[in-house]
Formats: structure tokens, sequence, C-alpha cells
């Protein structure tokens, strides 16, 4: 039952089925539509997890729970699924998110109102996701990356931000939701053309050996030899704008502010916990085993971009007085460290990239989750005029606190691994990269946790500490409820418990990991 | 979530590597194999605290006191048993494994972690004590106990780790728990940024600590200590070559954590806190885990060949701490600021030791400053409470008012200001005795290191702070305790509970010198001795005499010094002024402008322009080419539109539908009503999955 690819399907597209079940269900029976779309998530999750018990982890390194399926015949693109060490973690963090939004959403509901609609898109999106994790074909992963640009897109566009902003430069004034919405939308869409090129390129080129053309991940890894030179250079360029601005990686990372800040609190809080790790786990799973030699190549490259990105997202972090564009611009530094793991070729940068992932996901949610009931409840995201909160909402405040010394890296927390780790790894990367340039990074990166502090701690000084601002004289703050404390609770443990014991993710990755560095770079 | 599952879960709760390295060092039984309770205990308890101590009697205080009774008999028991038979074990547990490097949590039981143990457990637990006086009627007070419990564990977390990683882990909690208790009043603004000063000046440090661990760690290919110091040991080829960076990376983390100049600014402005933190704070916990960190790995930088040639870095720092903020103690007139500052100027001290090759003098310095530095706070707490002010100008005569408070403050100063037979003296003059001996021709010490020519001149300096210390402690006392009191109301002696640790204190101000009279006794070398990969430093047989004498003298002289121009009516105030050397004296005051210099050079520009530029590129420049870009596209498509439509049905029509067309989307995107669309994307999915089973 679980060997046979049905499990892993079932945590895919369970979600799926979901939103179609929630079609059915009339418009006014909003009790229902909640039930039946936490069923469905929380049945995902829960499968997720059963195949997590189950797994073989003496044999992380191979696909499991997978089948391979003819699906596309007529240009070989097979139904190819599976999880391995590397991909298990991030399943599991999927459905684990989804069920969280859920969960979060029962009583916050964005304007315009209508759950049916908004519960059918975070289903939706959960398939995308999952799916992504699992796909082992590139169409199929294609579509699977595709599948998530939809919802989101509406999510921001419809449920979104309504405030005007004004584009700097031209002058032009537009509602936020749509303009973030929009360049969202097509920043992506434009990122996967390249994207597509690079596959179909693969595809094509794979025949060359003799055999029969292929999407297939695997076997396209095993004929990496057919990839080399000046088409490699090219191939490697497209996936790399493709899965760049998906991270996103600095200078393509522009569409993320403007979408978080516009999105609805669970759209940020899926958006970051989960979708930017589409892209980083792209890099893993398809650029660097199919591509060894060009990911050498660009190795230098990715690593500067990433460290590049860790300071600049930093020091633009620091002149917001935006509480969630800044914590949307963390997210360009945090992924930056992810990124320069990955840049390592290393085993150790690696692992350290994957737990990155899995940090900022259980991190960064949580920080926009708190970001979007703070603004609910104070109808301002304006840090100026938030002080006090400790005053007003000691456990909101508490767990504020909590949650930023986390994104800062605090050891014992989560987000430390993914950091120290990721520049253990810089100083000394793979065998031919340049540690020069590596240690360089190296030092620059750890300055680069410092300005995380201090944009962390001047955001708590602004916004939790100090005397509350008059203007809230005689306003009763509702502290944390128990929708928000039961969505919540998981995330502070989950960030407690990987920090404590991060074999809760090596445990999964790092056989896995292990094995992909020496297969495809032999170190 | 996951992992969990991974072989080996189960099993490494069960299985402990225990090490007994070396074979004279005994394994100190059950004493030594529980004593993972030392650092687990207090942070469970912070939580404890933290969640549930509103529900306990005596609102968490109870557990908080309770913890470090503990803490203060096991340290005390490990202590005693340490020097009836020296102990020397290590227990692991591996947690995870990333690529080939095992991560562990484990702690360790030697000299060194001993000594540490015992004085953050017993100084802890006066200090604990006194809070429960000091606290009353704190709007936060279940709070704060949570987060000082978590302070102390934080501490003997990094004090027991057997490797750099947990070393790092109990250093942040330290620097976390820190910033929660400077900031303990975050309704005022110059408090929440006294923690976040604190904080982020120990960042710049940690930026040296966690590139000198990776260093060193990845040369090893471990983060053990004992096996760093192995491949110290045996010469390991890949330490050696990375050793140097790796020693001054180590040491400006120290620099960070034990406020070495220049990374010393953040500890004065610490003192927004509450008293007993600054107590435990300056004392045993938190400045000591730069010097406890550089004793850790001392053979690093004992060993030619790694990085002993960072020691001449290390001395010079030392020294210039030493001297530079001991003189800006001189002009402080806020009572905490002074025992701020000369618990800079006593790091610098200790440092210098380190540096000069000195790790027993060093230690023994940490350790008897420990007992007088948190006298000393807790009595200016004491003084505080009762005149309600910081500040030296508004007390004077207390003497009669706050006996204990006068009796034990006075002890705390002379054993500061190193009069024999106090325990400053003793530690002080074994400091200057192994500068006099680093800058004597046996020692040997090479340029690199230091050389003879550079330990005489620290030597010098370290006199000199010597007499500044017992001058600005002199006129602490006077002006505190002599001659007419200055401020309001009727200050009366402190309750029991807090005169009490005071004299206890006191008491050890006294007698924790003894322990190593040079001569005569050495237990203090013999505990902190024995431990993993000894530590041959030189240790001096009986007195230097001429090093004693001028160290005496200058004690002697400062408080002549201080009563001389300090002690009321003894000078006038043109006199006085005539002591205030001008020149020296704002430059003093202002603190040498670094705090400034910093705030204005660095951070205010890094806020401000630098942000706000790198802010103003992401909207006019990156984001200038994407909605140019996006623009553009519009334009253009609008434009072919147009062409295209032109000759078939003219451009007016072609226009009306385009806008037509873009309003009737943006109309149903704004009504909400997207069940269409929801439709058509799962149908598009649903197809593409029938797609999938139809073909296959």
């Amino acid at each position: 039952m679980l060997e046979n690819g049905w499990a892993l399907s079932g945590v895919v597209f369970l979600p799926l089925v979901g939103a179609g079940v929630l079609l059915a269900i009339p418009k006014a029976n909003e009790q229902l539509q909640k039930v039946a779309a936490l069923g469905f998530a929380s049945a995902s999750f829960v499968l997720s997890v059963l195949l997590a018990v189950v797994f073989d982890y003496g044999n992380a390194a191979a696909y499991q729970f997978g089948t391979d399926l003819e699906w596309i015949g007529a240009i070989n693109s097979n139904f190819h699924i599976g999880v391995d060490g590397i991909s298990l973690p991030l399943l599991v963090l999927s459905t684990f998110i989804t069920v969280l939004s859920i969960v979060y959403s029962w009583e916050h509901w964005p304007d315009p109102h209508n759950p049916k609609a908004f519960l059918m898109l975070i289903l939706v999106l959960a398939t995308g996701l999952a799916g992504t994790f699992v796909a082992l074909d590139l169409i199929l992963f294609f579509v699977f990356f595709e599948v998530v640009l939809l919802p989101m897109y509406f999510m921001i566009g419809i449920w979104g931000d309504r405030n005007e902003v004004n584009l700097p430069v031209f002058n032009r004034v537009t509602e936020m939701r749509l303009y973030a919405s929009i360049k969202f939308f097509l920043f992506t869409l434009f990122g996967s053309a390249f994207m597509l090129l690079g596959f179909l390129a693969l595809y094509f080129r794979s025949g060359d050996g003799g055999e029969e053309r292929t999407f297939d991940m695997i076997e396209l890894t095993a004929r990496g030899d057919l990839f080399t030179g000046s088409f490699a250079f090219w191939v490697f360029a497209g996936l790399f704008i493709g899965f760049a601005v998906k991270v996103p990686m600095f200078p393509l990372h522009t569409w993320l502010p403007d979408a978080h800040t516009a999105a609805p609190t669970v759209g940020s809080v899926l958006l970051a916990a989960v979708m930017l790790k589409l892209g980083t786990y792209a890099f893993v799973r398809i650029s660097l085993p199919i591509l060894p030699e060009e990911a050498q190549n660009w190795a230098p490259v990715i690593g500067i971009l990433a460290v590049v990105g860790i300071i600049y997202a930093s020091l633009a972090c620091l002149a917001q007085t935006d509480m969630k564009r800044l914590i949307a611009f963390s997210s360009v530094g945090h992924m930056g460290f992810v990124m320069l793991g990955v840049a390592t070729l290393t085993d150790i940068g690696i692992n350290a990239a994957i737990i990155g992932m899995v940090a900022h996901g259980v991190i960064t949610g949580l920080l926009f989750f708190l970001a979007g009931s703070m603004s609910h409840r104070y109808h301002t995201r304006e840090m100026a005029r938030l002080g006090g909160n400790q005053k007003l909402m000691p456990i909101m405040g508490a767990i504020l606190a909590f949650t930023a010394m986390a994104s800062l890296g605090l050891p014992g927390l989560a987000g430390f691994w993914g950091e120290f780790m990721a520049l253990l790894a810089s100083f000394n990367p793979l065998e031919g990269l340049s540690t020069g340039l590596f240690r360089t990074l190296m030092v620059i990166g750890a300055i680069g946790t410092v300005l995380a502090a201090g944009y962390l701690l001047w955001m708590l000084q602004k916004v939790n500490f100090g005397e509350p601002s008059t203007e809230w004289d005689g306003h009763h703050f509702h502290d944390v409820d128990r929708w928000e404390m039961a969505a919540w609770v998981p995330l502070i443990v989950s960030i407690v418990a990987v920090g404590v014991f991060p074999r809760i993710v090596f445990g999964a990755t790092n056989d896995a990991v292990i094995n992909l560095v020496q297969t495809v770079f032999g170190g | 979530m996951i992992g969990l599952l991974a072989p080996g879960l189960v099993a490494p709760v069960l299985v402990v590597a225990e090490e007994a390295h070396a074979a004279e060092l005994s394994s100190g039984g059950l004493l030594a194999s529980a004593a993972w309770l030392i650092p687990v205990v207090p942070l469970v308890a912070a939580w404890v605290i933290a969640l549930f101590g509103k529900r306990f009697p005596l609102k968490g205080w109870d557990v908080a006191i309770a913890v470090m009774g503990f803490e203060a008999a096991y340290g005390t028991v490990l202590l005693l048993s340490h020097i009836a038979n020296p102990i020397g074990y290590e227990g692991t547990v591996e947690i995870a494994r990333i690529g080939s490097l095992p991560i562990e949590w484990g702690w360790t039981v030697d000299g060194l972690s001993i000594m540490m143990y015992s004085i953050v457990g017993v100084v802890g637990f006066l200090v604990f004590l006194y809070a429960r006086g000091y606290m009353e009627g704190d709007i936060r007070y279940t709070w704060f106990f949570a987060s000082f419990t978590l302070f102390a564990g934080g501490m003997l977390v990094l004090v027991s780790a057997p490797n750099l990683l947990q070393l790092i882990v109990g250093w942040e909690l330290v620097g976390v728990s820190s910033w929660l208790l400077i900031g303990h009043y975050w309704e005022e603004h110059e408090n929440s940024s006294a923690a976040i000063k604190a904080f982020l000046v120990n960042r710049v440090g940690d930026i040296g600590l966690f590139i000198g661990a990776i260093i060193v760690s990845v040369s090893v290919g471990s983060f053990r200590f004992s096996d760093v110091l192995d491949g110290v040991e045996s010469g390991a080829p890949t330490l050696a070559r990375y050793a140097f960076w790796g020693g001054v990376a180590l040491f400006i983390g120290a620099m960070g954590k034990s406020a070495q100049f220049p990374l010393h600014v953040w500890l004065p402005d610490a003192m927004a806190g509450p008293t007993p933190v600054s107590a435990l704070m300056h004392a045993a916990t938190m400045v000591t885990a730069g010097v406890y960190l550089v004793g850790r790995v001392y053979p690093l930088y004992l060993t030619e060949g790694f990085a002993d040639d960072v020691r001449s870095f290390i001395i010079v720092v030392g020294a210039l701490t030493l001297f530079l903020t001991g003189l800006i103690a001189l002009v402080q007139n806020d009572i905490k600021k002074v025992l701020a500052y000369s618990t800079l100027s006593q790091l610098g001290y200790m440092t210098a030791a380190m540096g000069a090759g000195a790790y027993t003098a060093g230690l023994f310095h940490l350790f008897t400053h420990a007992f007088f530095k948190a006298l000393l706070f807790l009595g200016a707490g004491s003084v505080i409470h009762a005149v309600h002010s910081n500040n030296l100008s508004d007390m004077g005569g207390l003497r009669k008012d706050m006996p204990w408070t006068f009796r034990t403050f006075v002890v705390g100063s002379l054993a500061l200001a190193g009069i024999l037979p106090l325990a400053g003296f003793f530690s002080k003059d074994e400091i200057l005795a192994s500068l006099r001996f680093a800058g004597s021709e046996e020692s040997g010490f090479t340029a690199a290191q230091g050389g003879a020519g550079l330990a005489n001149v620290v030597l010098v300096l370290a006199i000199a702070g010597a007499f500044v210390t017992a001058f600005y402690m002199a006129r602490t006392v006077f002006l505190t305790f002599y001659g007419q009191y200055k401020g309001h109301g009727h200050p009366h002696e402190s309750p029991k509970v807090m005169w009490v640790p005071l004299a206890v204190l006191g008491f050890f101000s006294i007698v924790a010198g003894w322990i190593n009279i040079p001569g005569i006794t050495s237990t203090f070398t013999d505990v902190v001795g024995a431990r993993f990969h000894l530590v041959a430093d030189h240790h001096a047989e009986s007195f230097d005499y001429l090093a004693m004498v001028l160290g005496l003298a200058a004690a002697v002289g400062g408080i002549a010094l201080g009563y001389r121009i300090w002690f009321p009516d003894r000078a006038t105030q043109a006199e006085r002024d005539t002591f205030t050397i001008p020149g020296l004296y704002p430059l003093l005051s202002a603190k040498y402008h670094i705090d400034t210099f910093y705030m204005d050079g660095i951070i205010r520009p890094i806020r401000g322009p630098v942000a706000g530029a790198v802010n103003w590129v992401n909207g006019h420049v990156i984001d200038f080419v994407v909605n140019g870009a996006g623009l553009a596209a519009m334009g253009l498509g609008r434009g072919v539109y147009v062409l295209d439509q032109e000759g078939v049905d003219g451009a007016i029509n072609a226009a009306g539908a385009v806008t037509g067309a873009g309003g009737g989307v943006l109309r149903r995107m704004q009504s909400g009503r997207i069940e269409q669309y929801a439709t058509w994307l799962i149908g598009g999915t649903v197809a593409l999955v029938a797609g999938f089973i139809i073909f296959s």
C-alpha cells in the first residue's frame, strides 16, 4: 500500500480532491467548508508523517514510496514520483504549514470574505507544493511548479492589500494588490519560461547517446556526459533564472517584498514558508545532479549573489518602516544563507541549505502570522505606531520576541544550524572552487548575521518596547486567541525541537546529501 | 518531525560516551556522570518559572533559589572532591551528524570547569538570595527570575561544553538573556537601547567566535576541545596551518564577551539592568566567558607553531583595556559606572595575564574578582536601594546608617585595590609576578609572542593601573560613606536577606586568595591545572618580592592620594579642581569618544543613509528595470493590437475593446467572484491527472 506510490500520491492529491469537494458545498455553509478543508489537509499531513515514520532512513539516498507510470507517451514523460532524505523534510513541511494555515484562517478571513474560494486556493496550492517536492520527471515538476502560481496570484490579487502605491520614477498610482500580484505572476512566469527552455534542451540532447529521449531526472543524471560545454552553460543559465526568481536571489528578488506585503496573512505564510523553497530545492534536485560541471562553474556566481543578497537585504531591512515589509526583506537574506550553502557544493553546505529551508519555513512562517495578526488588530503595520505592544498584548509580544530571536539565528533554535553550517561549509568548499573567494564570502556572511541581529532587535524595540502610543488609549486589544495559539504553538515547538535536536532534519538528509555529493562531484 | 526516526534516535539517549583522558585523573564516579544536571536543571527551571512561576508561593523566586542552591551545592561538592582526587571526565551524546562531522551535546568535568561551576553556583546563589529583597515589588518579578535563571543556565551550558558548538549555544544564551535582563525596564527607551547595544557588540565579537570555531573545527574535523587540543599536542599540520587565524578569531569572540577594548562599550551601559544582574554579570557570569574560552583552548595559544604568536595581540589588548578603562572610572559619578569601569580594567588584567602565558594567574584573578566584584555591586545596590539614586553626589555619610553595607563595601574595595591579605592582593600579585617573569630573560618569549620588552611595558601599565584602581575605589568609599549625607530622606540598612549575602561575599573576598600563596599553598593551581591537556605555564614557587612591593606601594599610594583629595574636608574645591588635569578629564568623560564614534561613525550611517540608499536602489533602480519592462511590454502589446485591428475594425473600436476586456478582468477580481477561475484551475489539474491515467 505504501510502497507502490498510492500513499505518496495521496499526500499530493488529497488536498486537490478536497478542493473539488469544496466546490460541491454550498457557499453559505462555511462551517462545513472549513471542516472539509481541514480534513483533507490533515489527511495529507498525517499521511506524510506516516511516510516519514515508515521511511527507511538507512537507505535515505534512495527514492522511496514512489511510482513510475507512463503519462504522456508521445514525449516520454512519466508520472514518476518518490521521496528521498532530501525531499522528505520539505514534503512534511509543506503539508504541515498547509494545515496550520487553515487552522489560523478559521476565524481570520481577509476581505473580501469568501472562505470557500480562499480555502480552495489553499488546497490547490498545497497540491502544487507537495507535488513539486516529489516529482522526478521534469514535465511533472514543471506542472506542479506552475500550479502553485495561480492560486497565489489570486490570493494576492483578490484578498490583498487595498492601499494605493505609487511606482517610483513612473509615477503611476495603482492598488498594491494588483501591482504585487501581476508583478509576482509575470516575474515568476518569466523565470519559468527560461526554466522550461532548459528542460526542453535537456530532453532533446538526452537522445544523443542513442537512447530514447527522456525528462526523467534520474535518467538525465545518469546521462550527464551528454551535457557539456556551452550547451550545458546555457541550460544551466536557463534553469538558474527560473530557480533564482523563485528563491529569490538578488537581483531577481524585487517581486518578493511587494508580494509579501500585499498578500493576505496566510498567503504570506505559505509563500515564505514553503513556496520559496521550491527554487532552492530545484537547485539541489535538478541543477546540481544533472549539470555538475556547470554547477562548479556557476558556484562562485551563486555564492557571490547569495552573500550580496544577505548584506543587501539586511540593509534594506534597516530602512523599512513597515513591519511586514521588513520581514519580507529578511527572507531574501535568509535564503541567501541557503544559497551560500548550496554554492559550496559540499555535503555540509547542502545539509545546511535544507535545514535552513525548514528553519526559515517555520520561523518566517510564524513571523508572518504574527505580523498579520498584529496588523489585523492595529490596522497598521507602521512600526513607529506599534510601540509598547508588549504592554498591550503581552503574549503576542513574547511570541514575537521569541520568533525574532529564532530568526536572527540564535543557537538552540532552528535558525542557527542553517546559517552556521553554511558559513562552516564556505571555509572548505568543494575541491576546485576558490577557497579564497569562499572564505571571503564566509566572513561577509558572518557580518550579515550582525546586521540581521540589528534589524530584528531594532524592530522589537520599535514594536514591542516603550510606552504605547496615546492613540491606543481606551482601545482594548484582544491578545492571542485560541485559533492563533493552535496554529502557532506547533511552530514554536518545531523551532525549539529542530534547534535543540537537529537530527530531526539531518537524520533524514545527511546520507542522501553525502550520496549526492559523492556520486555527482566525486567528493 | 522526520529524522527523529533516523537510526540511533533512541539509542544515543542511553549511550553516553564517557572519557577520562589523562591517566592521573579519576573519572569522578556518579558525581561526574550526573553533572549534566548542572546545565540542564536551570534551563528547564527557566521555562517552568516563565510559564508557571506565578503559581508558586514565592512567585518563582522559590524555584530559582532552589536551582541556584543546587548549583552551589553541586559545585562545592565537585570542587572539594576534585581537590581530594582530581577529576577528568567528559560525557557526550551525539545528536546529529552533518557530513562526517558529529554534532554533540555533552558535559565536561575537569579542573577548569569545576572552578567555574563552583563560582557560578556560589556567587549566583548569593546574588539570587539578595535579589529577593532587591526586586521586591518589581513589576515583572517572576519574569525577572525566569530570565535570571536562564542567564545562569546559559553560562553553565557554556562552561560545561566539551565542544565549540555547545560553547556557542551557551554563549548566545548568555547573550540573549543579558539582553532580556539589561532591558528589564523596557518602558524606557534608554534601557532597551542599552540592551541592544550589549547584544550587538557581543554579536560583533561573535563574528570572531563563529569564524574561529569554524577554522579550528574544520581543521581538526571535530568540534571537540579534546580533539583540537590533541591536534595541538600531536602537531597536526592542518591545524597548525590555520591556528593563527583561528586563534585570532576566537580571541575576538572573547573580546566581545569579556568586554575588551575596543569592544568594551556595552558593559558600562549594561548598568541599565537591575543591580543583581550587574552583580552576576560582572562577577561570575558572562564577562568571564571570554577569559574562560581562552583558558579552555589555552594549549593552542601556548604551543609554538600554533597560535602562540597571537599572544602578543592578547597581551596588548589586555594592557590597553586595563589601563584605559581604569582611567575612565576616575571621572564617573554614578557608583555603578565606577564599578563597571573597574570591571573592565580587571578583565584587562586577566587578559593581559593570559597573553603573558600565565594561565593560572589569569584564572585566579577571575576567581577572586568574582567574589569581591559581586560584593561591591550588591553593596552599591544596597546603597542605591537606600538613597534612591546612583549618584555619588547624592550619597555621603552612610557609614552610620548602613553599617553592614559599609563594612562589606570597604572589604570589597580593599580586596579590589589589592591590599594584603585580601583576595585581590594575591591574584593581582600573581599577575604582576607573571608579567615580571615574562619580561625576564629566562622566559624566552619570542618577539612574535610578545617578547620581554612588551611584557615590561605592560608591567608598568599594570602597576599604574593598580594605583588608579586604589584611587578611584578610595574616592568611591569616601564619597559614599563619609562626610555629610547629601541625598533626600533617611536612608537605612537593607533587610537581612540583602546584607547576609554581602557578609558571606565579604568573607570570601578576604580568604579566597589564601588558597594560592606562592610557596605556601597551591590549591588553585592544582585545581585548574588538573584538566585535559595539561597547561604547562610558569608558576612561581615563591613570592616575587619586587612585584609585590611595587603592587602594594601602588595600592597604598592610590588610597593615600584618594584620601588626600576625596576625603571630606581634606581638600578644598580649588585643590580638587587643579587635580582635574585639563585635556585629560574631558577626554575621559567622553570615554575617549569611542562610543560617539561607533554611534555617529558606524551605526547611524548604516541605519540612515546606507540602508536608505539600498532601499532607494531597490525601488528606483532594480524596480525601474522591472516596472519599465512591464510597462513597455504592456504598451507594446497595446500598440501591436491596435495595429492589428486597425485594418479590420478601426482603431477606436480596438481601443475600446482593450479597456473593456481589461476592465472586465479587474472587475471580476475586485468583486471577488473567482469561482470560475478556481474551477478552471482545478479542472485543468484534474484533466492532467486524468490524462496521465488515460495515457498510462
